[in-house]
């Protein structure tokens, strides 16, 4: 067994680990923190995968910015843990149903059937200067670049639609304007008084 | 490399066993070492640093007792933090609570594997560094949430709240901020990025980038919680944020998870928009020649050194800014100004303007 075997089996064994502990574990934060790990050893057999590009992208945008708003919302719950667990038997049968549908379907679309060796060869290892993300920016700005810019529009849409939702009623709303706070002056702020204060010679 | 090979086959007719996958393994290591160890002696001595010169800008003298001119007091600090007992919280997640440091110095150590520090002097020469320095740079934001979220308690959980909030917002503004260099230099790579600098002091790409590279350097201060921007540590708001429960030497590994990332912005600064390791009298008639016996990693060092005084000279100056400010700085300033040069630069690209492109 050589080095980058004992790599990816070391790899796809914390994947398979985490992922599981991710499913089976009651506290929510323990779970996000097993999913962070799954991505980072799903990262690193693509990386040995030579998609270096797409498995920096899945830490970038999924273990840097999407996990930590999951943490940061789930700090922020309260979650009672005894109704979790009794919901968790309660659906089971229904929930072992999917789980099972959606196994067989996987297991379909993705078995050896489809990506087996007979369907695809052996991928050839590439020359030491191959660049993924080269290769990947050719493909997307000259052969599909429409498509590629309309999955960028459909993004910013969604943005969009995102904002106006959060900001749809715009009454008591509580805003600071910074201009005005810079701006302000000694005399808005404090008032200056004279008050007559008694002389006193005429005591 | 052809060293490393010429160092394999040295030892291994020394040692018949070095050879192959143990070859590989030990080397990688060496390398670590031969970075991590002069890394922590400069993360070490940088906190004496920025005590004097804070020190002498507030017209103070600084520590001066232990050792000549206080020169020990950084080795004096690490002993007196390794020695102290660290206090775990009550009903605290002891698991995350330690995994928590370990999480922050990780990823601020790990980033330096693809730091160029001169030509053909690196750990690793990876195709995509730069996005790799950003998505190793964004776990390092699951040690403070888990420090903030692991100690139960009040304070540190408002520390992590804020920085997790501060991180995401400044990192799309610090990607965005180096989409530009990317355009410029035409590579993701730090290597070609400093190479693409070449030819003299206007080749740098502070010149045709200098909003950018005034963005990034106070993004980067927000990025490494330093003063004015240091809402999540906030000593007179909440306390010492998420390093409240922590001492000793989980304390003390925080403290060198910031420090290092505070030099790892220093050097990226001068790798994107100083010209990396190239000399600044390049092409310049007489200075070059004087100059050329200085090799590329001392310029590399010499500029580093000047960006981590500024992060002491910023903080030595600025009062905190409070934490709408600084959201509304990253999404409502920093942000338009980024994607508005991303389109200045693509013109420039267009119009070929030299020397840059």
């Amino acid at each position: 067994m050589g080095f980058e075997q004992i790599i990816f089996y070391i790899f796809s064994f914390w994947f398979v680990v985490s992922s599981l502990a991710m499913i089976f574990s009651r506290n929510a934060a323990k779970a996000v923190l097993f999913l962070v790990l799954a991505f980072f050893s799903a990262a690193s057999i693509w990386i040995l995968l030579e998609a270096e590009f797409l498995a920096i992208i899945l830490i970038l945008v999924y273990v840097g910015a999407v996990m930590v708003l999951f943490l940061f919302v789930i700090k922020m719950l309260n979650i009672d843990k005894s109704t979790i667990k009794a919901r968790f038997t309660g659906y089971l049968p229904l929930r072992l149903v999917v789980a099972i549908i959606i196994i067989v379907e996987m297991s379909l679309v993705l078995g050896p059937s489809q990506f087996g060796l007979d369907v695809f060869s052996v991928p050839a290892r590439h020359s030491e200067d191959y660049s993924n993300i080269t290769v990947l920016a050719m493909q997307f700005y000259t052969t599909y670049v429409y498509p590629f810019e309309l999955a960028a529009v459909l993004l910013l849409i969604a943005i969009i639609a995102a904002i106006t939702l959060v900001h749809r009623n715009d009454t008591n709303r509580k805003k600071q304007s910074i201009s005005e706070q810079v701006n302000v002056q000694a005399k808005d702020r404090v008032k200056i008084v004279s008050i007559f204060l008694p002389n006193k010679k005429e005591k | 490399m052809e060293v490393w090979q010429t160092f394999v086959k040295m030892v291994h007719t020394l040692v018949p066993w070095f050879d192959g996958t143990v070859a590989i393994i030990l080397i990688i290591f060496i390398k670590a070492m031969a970075l991590l160890i002069p890394l922590m002696l400069v993360v070490a001595y940088f906190t004496y640093a920025e005590r004097k010169v804070i020190g002498y800008m507030q017209l103070r003298i600084g520590p001066n007792r232990v050792g000549p001119k206080g020169w020990l007091q950084p080795i004096a600090d690490a002993l007196k933090l390794m020695t102290k007992e660290i206090i775990f919280p009550t009903k605290a997640n002891i698991y995350l609570f330690l995994l928590a440091p370990v999480l922050a110095i990780a990823p601020a150590i790990a980033v330096w594997a693809v730091i160029p520090f001169d030509e053909g002097i690196y750990i690793t020469n990876l195709d995509i560094s730069l996005l790799y320095v950003l998505a190793i740079g964004s776990i390092g934001v699951y040690g403070i949430i888990l420090a903030g979220w692991a100690s139960n308690s009040k304070y540190p959980l408002l520390g992590a709240l804020r920085s997790a909030a501060l991180l995401v917002s400044y990192e799309i503004v610090i990607g965005f901020a180096l989409v530009t260099v990317v355009m410029i230099a035409g590579s993701v790579n730090l290597n070609t990025i400093v190479q693409a600098q070449q030819g003299g002091i206007i080749y740098w790409y502070f010149i045709p980038l200098f909003p950018i590279m005034i963005i990034f350097f106070i993004s980067s201060l927000v990025e490494t919680n330093r003063a004015p921007f240091d809402v999540v540590e906030g000593e007179s708001e909440i306390v010492g944020g998420t390093h409240v429960e922590y001492s000793g030497m989980t304390f003390a590994v925080f403290f060198l998870a910031e420090y290092s990332n505070m030099i790892l912005m220093a050097v990226l600064s001068v790798i994107m928009f100083f010209g990396g390791w190239h000399s600044p009298f390049e092409a310049i008639p007489y200075l070059e020649s004087v100059f050329s016996w200085i090799p590329g990693m001392i310029w590399l060092l010499v500029k580093t050194t000047f960006f981590m005084f500024l992060y002491l000279w910023v903080r030595a100056t600025f009062p905190r800014f409070r934490y709408d400010q600084i959201m509304r700085l990253s999404w409502k300033i920093f942000l338009p100004i980024t994607i508005i040069w991303i389109f200045v630069v693509a013109l420039m690209t267009q119009l070929q303007l030299s020397p840059w492109f």
